[in-house]
């Protein structure tokens, strides 16, 4: 009676496999950019479909301001996954609050704009098609960006804590792949909603 | 034949006498791969028979012309519920169940990579399901007597909006879907990263099992595929409860982009469902052969270009709505194309019968089933695929002839040679085989009985969905045969329940390798003990149980 590895003579090279933590976020990133993909299509799509007012250079402002900060937050969380795998523990917390600072002015601006759409323009999704696109486009990206504050907001306060050590830095670096996904998308409805659809 | 049974506990956890409520509590709050595939499994089995209901009262209605036995809004609703619970409900689970329970026990791992993960897939699955069928008593709020939805599994717009689906049944279909769907994407996931990152030593991907490589195909057009899915039922909630404008014509929406945005969902789902059953057919052929499959590396390839090409091709389901004529002839191109690597595959399996010695088990008499009708399908496909040739039998009966020809002929059979094939590792008894060659006998008859004159009756002209019809264009024995047919499939499918039943209390004692099989499932006990393998396996070819049992002919050293 032997089990079967046994029977069989043993290897010895190296057997390396990619990280599951890694890995699962690519194929969650994947399936999110097929969600996007389709959003995407819809809003370029219905561009000056609408049968009614008011049209987009009427009245959207171009987030500037916003979208600096969000891009920049990218490299924040860059450097604090780096400096975490150096051991710099309070380097990270900086840099990782950073970020969490970024991402909040980013839905701070994005709360404020949607605010005067809503009450002092009465532009909302019934309104017209645009409408409809344009707040569930970027509303799906804001939602998105929600949920990484979230997870900063959770993983900076076990920093502050002191919980978060040098062996995490995986982890960090996964969730990471997360935040720069959402910019990247954001790369995307920018161009789209303030660019080509503007 | 070595003997490899591996030293383990021998009893699973709830089996030592513990009461009914913790051996309920403890499959509720299981994370293991192979309960978690035994729930899928017989969740998908029990929406097998309610979608199986529903076609048979669809079928006693059309059975003879100009029929009441259901009134036209329940014929409505019944055809939108059995469509969506035989895709989501059945179809889905099922090949997921199958794909939990062997891949981690084929590539030599002790689970997924993600436990929990899979169970929260399983459960979102099972409340999308629940919440689907809610529906028939909630459909119309808190009021009414309610109503399933009637939409059509299509659910193509403006039928979709509030003014023409009032209540909630509609409400009910959409969430349904968008649950199950995050339930999908995260087993797919799941797969992918298990077979990326879980594979034992020494099993590089060009010596993983073909039904571990179809399902990693499979998982990635689930990552691929379902996402349009989850879009386009959000665009339809933002049309029904905050008053969107997606798919209003009225406001300039678009009715025609639902139908692009479900179907680049439809047609990858389609091979999402085929793949897997592939799958099945990869691994019992060649064993029922005793031979190596023939052309392992074309294979992949045919089956990474079917995944490919799936995405380019589903505008094939809208030739008749009115697309430009470069539309038309680039998407009956690609359709036409993915018949190339399709053909492959059944001449492959083929290779594999061809010089073998053959053993008809009912496991491979259900796969050589699966060849024959699947051929068949593929060819009606092709017949299809020709736009002009579409314009005139889309939406008619041969078109439900040619994709049942697929999900029953094809992918049913392949599930059905896989519980034949796989049964014994699952419960450690064998199914009954005398049963089983009765099972698959009725099952053949009743299919082709079944399916068969609905392509003449396509042909004559019957459009599919109508609730009955008036006698005099000969479409009335071709519907009578098919309904009779549908009662042989029934006979069928009830002595595979009673042998599905039978056997766990009566049927032989397995062993752990009762087809003198190859691959690594087979080299532990049945069923495998929680943590499936003692001692991590290490492998050196495609066949490692032949290695072990031939040590004087390895595969290894020729591969």
């Amino acid at each position: 009676m032997s089990a079967i590895p046994t029977t069989l003579p043993a290897r010895e090279e190296a057997w390396e496999l990619p990280s599951r933590g890694k890995a699962g976020m690519l194929c969650l990133i994947a399936a999110e950019s097929a969600i996007f993909t389709i959003f995407v299509v819809a809003y370029i799509y219905y561009i000056g479909k609408s049968l009614g007012g008011p049209t987009p250079a009427q009245i959207l402002h171009v987030p500037i301001l916003d979208t600096i900060c969000l891009l920049s937050s990218s490299l924040t969380i860059h450097w604090a996954v780096s400096a975490l795998r150096r051991g710099k523990s309070k380097l990270f917390l900086l840099w990782w609050g950073a970020t969490l600072a970024l991402g909040l002015k980013f839905i701070e601006g994005t709360a404020a704009d949607w605010y005067r759409m809503i009450y002092h323009d009465g532009f909302t999704v019934k309104t017209n098609l645009f409408g409809t696109t344009f707040y569930s486009l970027v509303g799906l990206h804001a939602s998105h960006v929600i949920v990484g504050l979230l997870g900063l907001l959770l993983v900076f306060l076990f920093a502050l804590a002191g919980k978060v050590k040098q062996e995490h830095a995986e982890r960090c670096e996964v969730f990471s792949y997360y935040w720069h996904f959402v910019d990247v998308v954001w790369v995307v409805v920018f161009t789209v909603v303030y660019l080509i659809g503007r | 034949m070595v003997s490899q049974s591996l030293p383990h506990a021998g009893v699973l956890a709830g089996e030592r006498g513990a009461g009914w409520i913790e051996r309920a509590h403890e499959w509720v709050v299981t994370v293991d791969h192979k309960k978690i595939g035994l729930m899928y499994i017989v969740y998908a089995l029990v929406f097998l028979m309610v979608g199986g209901i529903e076609a048979t009262l669809m079928r006693i209605q059309l059975a003879v012309p100009d029929a009441h036995f259901v009134s036209p809004e329940v014929f409505n609703e019944l055809f939108t519920m059995h469509g969506t619970t035989m895709v989501f409900f059945m179809g889905m689970p099922i090949l997921f169940g199958f794909a939990n329970y062997l891949v981690p026990l084929m590539i030599g791992a002790r689970d997924m990579a993600f436990p929990r993960l899979n169970a929260f897939s399983f459960w979102m699955t099972a409340l999308g399901g629940l919440l689907l069928y809610f529906s028939f008593i909630g459909g119309s709020g808190v009021y009414g007597a309610g109503s399933a939805p009637a939409v059509g599994w299509w659910a193509y717009a403006p039928l979709t909006a509030k003014d023409f689906s009032r209540g909630h049944s509609t409400d009910y279909w959409t969430l349904a879907l968008l649950i199950s769907g995050i339930g999908s994407i995260g087993a797919g996931l799941n797969l992918v990263v298990t077979i990326f990152c879980m594979r034992c030593r020494g099993m590089t991907l060009g010596k993983m099992p073909m039904l571990v490589w179809l399902n990693l195909v499979m998982g990635g057009m689930v990552l691929g595929g379902i996402g349009p899915l989850t879009a386009s039922q959000l665009m339809l909630c933002v049309d029904r409860y905050l008053g969107g404008h997606f798919f209003d014509t009225q406001a300039g929406g678009s009715a025609v982009m639902w139908m692009h945005f479900f179907w680049i969902f439809g047609h990858p789902e389609v091979y999402i469902l085929v793949i897997p059953s592939f799958a099945f057919a990869s691994e019992i052929i060649p064993v029922f052969s005793r031979k190596a499959i023939f052309g392992y590396p074309v294979m992949v390839a045919a089956t990474l270009a079917i995944a490919f090409l799936s995405f380019s091709v589903w505008a094939h389901h809208m030739f008749a709505v009115g697309m430009p004529s470069y539309g038309n002839a680039f998407f009956v191109l690609t359709s036409m194309i993915i018949g190339v690597p399709t053909g492959i595959k059944i001449f492959n399996w083929l290779g594999t019968m061809w010089g073998g010695k053959l053993i008809f088990s009912t496991a491979m008499l259900f796969c050589i089933g699966f060849l024959f009708q699947f051929l068949i399908g593929g060819l009606t496909g092709i017949m299809l695929a020709a736009a002009p040739f579409d314009w005139q039998l889309n939406d008619s009966y041969f078109v439900i002839g040619h994709f049942h020809y697929m999900l029953v002929g094809a992918i049913v059979f392949t599930i059905f040679a896989a519980f034949y094939y796989w049964y014994p590792k699952f419960t450690g008894r064998m199914l009954d085989e005398r049963l089983g060659k009765w099972h698959f006998w009725l099952m053949l008859i009743g299919f082709h009985m079944t399916f068969d004159p609905m392509h003449v009756s396509g042909i004559l002209g019957m459009p599919r969905r109508v609730y009955t019809y008036m006698p005099g264009r000969g479409w009335e024995i071709w519907n009578l045969i098919t309904t009779i047919g549908v009662f042989v499939q029934i006979v069928a499918v009830s002595i595979f329940v009673y042998n599905l039943v039978h056997s766990y209390f009566r049927g032989k004692i397995a062993g752990h390798d009762p087809w003198d099989a190859w691959t690594l499932e087979w080299s532990t006990s049945s069923p495998p003990p929680p943590y499936n393998f003692a001692v991590e396996p290490v492998v050196r070819s495609r066949r490692p149980l032949w290695d072990l049992k031939h040590p004087d002919d390895p595969d290894w050293k020729y591969e």
